[in-house]
């Protein structure tokens, strides 16, 4: 632990990827883990390892901020179910990760506080939204951490930072405590070096909880197929998500390669179809921004957060809310208010959601013809820090792959699959829903027959 | 479909977001380029397509009725920007819309 | 509605606090009444970053009955929405409501008589509390937000616009009271704030088929006060058509010390809920097995116990509607007469204080005064003995020797000492001044200690006098 604590100041002025690191918490929790490896009693495989938090996980009595200035100071009084988890594994925290504000954004620029650096080339970005928690584990400040993927905030980083991270099927993993930017596509889920052991982070995190009605009451079983292999395995390919707009020749070439990979590997690769394909962006951009201006309504100023005192309690709102959200959740909440306001619901709230099932549906077909789908998480490797912050819609394109996987609820892993340009690729692979162990069973066997 | 800087007031009105001086303008355009790309949704003909609000089926999970102590006051208070005597305080409250 | 070119039409909105022991979406307690502020709350019900709701089955369960007892649709799948407006009563910035899938709709009530339908039953979550010093709230310099309320389970029962009149708006209201209270899914205390009613009043001709502009009326809490703003708010806009002018669709409120309506928003602005299904809740599949349980086991409700107490007990109607207040006075008084007693003896004893008293007591002291053998007034004294004992009502009448006196040569004795004592009154008796012989009886019933029995003194009495 101590170890880390001495990479995260080294690196830390490089990378920038902690907003807070928590020493003392972290000392005294590595204490308390010591005590218990050398009692015996109550040892996990988590105990006494150092892992680092996005900023939109609460811990108790630890600020607390989604990496948005509206939080600033927020000590939340109580601990989100997953790290309630780890605190009874015997986990150790070293502080807070930095982020796009309330996870809205693909390359933790829109931080409220600074940007994060891609460790592999300090003059790009790490990817977002769950940018700060992929550089650290890149980097080696932590050996694994927990992010959000809401539409490819876990797997986006991941790929770009060249380490492994899960979204797990929606409802796997508690969202109790977890600051919401899309209450219906936000999942918890891990980064580590490793497939192994971002799956025994999952297994750890995962399972019912009586605080989130979404929490699924089924069998945490993700490690059960992790070393089984891909023999016989069909892996789906779709052939639209080779050819989305602003792909990368370098992307899509080591994509490509990998799959082969895996074919000598033993699995048999077969051409799906994701026809809606094209819509995914679309849908997305309706659905989740008209849950966040409903999920930020509640930075009111009034029992918490920034306050901008204005004449009157309108004013009040007005200047607090303008002034503590940064520019792209103020745009992603007049987009969303735009959607559901009266005269508009019909044609872009409900109609979002018609497509969503048509995504939904998509998969379903798709998922008769194979075990699970892989293909590129990112289209594209990192980019150099500012160069799509002008552009909202270049941004959001980034996600074009990874958010299908979301609004279908499924879950889905980024495995690192070499270089472009020597930047770090991914390779996704997406399961049916509740076939995490698929999606974990695959990169593994990826990652075994790579190495 | 194009937003007017009428809209955007009325939308930033909606969600209590301050504007500054031009900002009408700035969103109507942002805004609306994005709205551009979204409106591809009308090529689909989803007159008999469901709506999914949730994607992954689950059952409606209830509690128990059973009261359980919750925070005390000082807890409860702690983040506020403003208490006194035990109570969140805001500022004037004018009910007509500016 | 006093004016024949002129007819009312008045619809219900009515909220009621269901009596649930935690709140809608959390487990804190709900008895915030006279509580510290801000002591009843936990991080749920103060909407902070990242917490969840999750549904109080109770809740559900109460709001079912109520929608079975107003013979609602019980919807097979429901669900939750939002409703987003900022206010600061308002912990997260949008309330949990239902709004496209209720979960009861198309019932109705009947009100003396008459068919109201029920549009809507649907389950909510009740809002903080705001306090300001001494102005109102719309001008005070500052305001105190309480939230110990906040996520109180709410039940809002909508009506169709059926109701013709004041007194019919609130006669609706009380009927309503005293279902919720039978099938305890709400105390239902509007002085406590346990039930609120909002009414949409419009006027319009006679005969016409045309709704009127309609106002909202509200910060009503209590029957009396609905009555009088309704009947209030109905003569305020005849007026003002009768005076060429125009009904502005508004809300207002209502004083109680100006006895009047009055404006509550001079801007009026169109409200955008921007409802949506709440994420965080999947839906609610109501099973109907569970559904049929919970309308078996529904008491019999008060309209209809009423209309079986005057069939089947012969009863007037307004005893009828008295014994049918509360459950636990119906049950007393069939229990009671099932015990041997005459029922409409029974009603007169029940009605106005119900006696705790087991049934076959209160049957024994009813019959102990019935047949003669101790007068009402030695009954009222039994019964207080009774209800602070517990033992029958014979056993105290046989130990206290409270039998009265119904012997005739005993109170001629009586009677014949009375009058010599009290030549006045004898003459004015005798000068056809009736009332005196009241005067007289007192005297009698004083010489025996209460005990005597007073319709023979009186028969005695009136023979010895000729009177």
């Amino acid at each position: 632990m101590e170890r880390h604590l001495a990479v995260i100041e080294r690196e830390e002025p490089r990378i920038g990827a902690f907003l807070r690191v928590t020493e003392d918490l972290a000392r005294s929790q590595a204490a308390e883990a010591d005590r218990r490896l050398a009692s015996g009693e109550g040892v996990t495989p988590l105990t006494g390892i150092p892992l680092a938090i996005k900023d939109v996980i609460c811990v108790a009595g630890v600020e607390t901020t989604a990496g948005s200035r509206i939080l600033s100071g927020f000590r939340p009084p109580y601990d989100a179910t997953v790290i309630a988890r780890l605190r009874e594994a015997g986990a150790v925290f070293l502080g807070m990760t930095n982020c796009d504000e309330f996870a809205m954004g693909s390359s933790t620029e829109n931080s409220g506080y600074h940007p994060t650096r891609n460790p592999h080339d300090p003059s790009r970005v790490p990817g977002g939204s769950s940018g700060g928690s992929a550089a650290a584990v890149a980097s080696g400040e932590a050996v694994y951490a927990l992010g959000t993927d809401t539409g490819g905030s876990i797997r986006q980083p991941a790929a770009l930072c060249g380490v492994v991270g899960m979204k797990p099927t929606y409802g796997r993993v508690s969202r109790y405590g977890l600051i919401a930017f899309a209450s219906s596509l936000d999942q918890i889920g891990p980064f580590a070096t490793g497939v192994r052991d971002a799956a025994l982070v999952l297994q750890a995190v995962s399972g019912p909880d009586p605080r989130d009605a979404t929490s699924a009451d089924r069998p945490v079983d993700v490690l059960s197929e992790l070393e089984a292999g891909v023999e016989g395995l069909r892996l789906g390919v779709p052939r639209e998500y080779f050819q989305v707009e602003g792909m990368e020749p370098g992307v899509k070439a080591t994509v490509e390669r990998a799959l082969l990979v895996l074919e000598r590997a033993g699995a048999e690769l077969v051409e799906v179809s994701l026809p809606h394909t094209d819509y995914g962006l679309a849908a997305y951009y309706i659905i989740a921004p008209a849950e966040c201006s409903s999920n930020l309504a509640r930075f009111d100023s009034v029992r918490y957060g920034l306050r901008v005192e204005g004449e009157n309690l309108l004013e009040t709102y007005l200047r607090t809310r303008r002034q503590g959200f940064g520019p792209e959740v103020r745009r992603r909440i007049m987009l969303g208010t735009y959607a559901l306001s009266a005269g508009y619901y019909d044609a872009y709230y409900l109609r979002a959601q018609k497509v969503r099932t048509l995504i939904a549906r998509d998969f379903e077909q798709a998922f008769l013809h194979c075990d699970a789908i892989v293909s590129a998480t990112s289209p594209v490797v990192a980019f150099p820090l500012g160069a799509k912050l002008a552009d909202p819609l270049a941004m959001y394109l980034n996600d074009v792959l990874t958010l299908g996987g979301n609004l279908a609820g499924l879950p889905g892993v980024s495995v690192p699959c070499g270089t472009s340009e020597g930047l770090p690729v991914g390779l996704q692979v997406l399961a049916p829903q509740w076939r995490d162990a698929t999606a974990l069973r695959v990169a593994r066997a990826y990652e075994v027959a790579r190495d | 479909m194009s937003l007017t800087a009428e809209d955007v007031r009325h939308v930033a009105m909606l969600a209590r977001l301050g504007l500054e001086p031009g900002e009408e303008e700035f969103y109507a355009a942002q805004l609306g380029a994005i709205l551009a790309h979204i409106d591809r949704l009308r090529e689909l003909d989803t007159e008999a397509i469901p709506p999914t609000a949730q994607a992954v089926p689950l059952p409606a999970r209830m509690r128990e009725d059973e009261p359980r102590p919750g925070l005390s006051q000082e807890r409860a208070l702690a983040n506020a920007p403003a208490a006194r005597e035990g109570y969140f305080v805001v500022g004037a409250i004018q009910e007509a819309e500016p | 509605m006093t004016d024949s070119r002129w007819e009312a039409v008045i619809g219900l909105e009515v909220h009621a606090q269901l009596a649930t022991r935690s709140k809608m979406f959390c487990s804190c307690p709900t008895d915030y009444l006279g509580a510290p502020p801000n002591t009843n709350v936990c991080e749920v019900c103060l909407g902070l970053p990242g917490v969840l709701p999750v549904i109080n089955r109770r809740a559900v369960e109460l709001t079912v009955r109520t929608a079975l007892a107003l013979g609602c649709r019980i919807a097979r799948h429901t669900r939750f929405d939002r409703k987003n407006y900022f206010y600061p009563d308002l912990p997260k910035g949008y309330q949990i409501s239902q709004y496209e899938l209720p979960i009861g709709r198309e019932g109705r009530l009947e009100v003396n008589g008459r068919t109201v339908r029920i549009t809507r039953v649907h389950l909510e979550e009740d809002t903080g509390k705001l306090l300001h010093a001494g102005d109102a709230l719309e001008t005070a310099g500052e305001s105190l937000v309480d939230l110990n309320r906040a996520g109180v389970p709410l039940m809002e029962i909508v009506s169709e616009p059926d109701l013709t009149g004041a007194d019919e708006a609130r006669d609706y209201a009380v009927t309503l009271r005293e279902i919720l209270r039978a099938i305890g899914a709400s105390e239902a205390d509007m002085e406590k704030g346990q039930l609120r009613a909002e009414a949409n009043v419009s006027v319009r001709p006679r005969g016409s088929t045309e709704l009127g502009v309609k106002t909202e009326l509200k910060n009503i809490n209590s029957f009396r006060f609905l009555q009088r703003a309704v009947e209030h708010e109905i003569r305020r806009q005849i007026r003002l058509l009768e005076s060429g002018g125009v009904v502005v669709q508004e809300t207002r409120g209502w004083s109680e010390a100006e006895q009047r309506t009055f404006s509550q928003r001079t801007k009026e602005y169109a409200q955008d809920y921007r409802y949506f299904p709440e994420p965080d809740l999947p839906p609610l599949e109501l099973d109907p097995a569970w559904v049929e349980r919970l309308r078996a086991s529904l008491p019999e409700l008060p309209p209809a116990r009423r209309r079986r107490l005057v069939e089947q007990y012969g009863l007037p109607e307004f005893d009828a509607g008295q014994l049918t207040l509360d459950a636990a006075t119906a049950d007393l008084f069939e229990a009671t007469v099932a015990a041997g007693a005459p029922p409409k003896q029974v009603a007169n004893w029940i009605i106005g204080s119900r006696p705790s008293l087991a049934p076959e007591h209160l049957a024994e002291l009813i019959r102990l005064v019935v047949e003669g053998t101790i007068n009402r007034e030695q009954g009222l004294q039994v019964l207080e003995e009774a209800q602070a004992s517990g033992r029958p009502p014979g056993e105290l009448v046989r130990e206290r020797g409270l039998t009265q006196v119904s012997d005739e040569a005993a109170l001629a004795g009586v009677i014949e000492r009375v009058l010599a004592e009290n030549p006045r009154a004898v003459a004015d008796v005798r000068a056809g001044r009736q009332q005196a012989i009241g005067a007289l009886l007192g005297q009698v019933r004083q010489a025996t200690g209460g005990r005597a029995n007073m319709k023979l003194a009186t028969e005695m009495l009136r023979r010895r006098l000729g009177s």
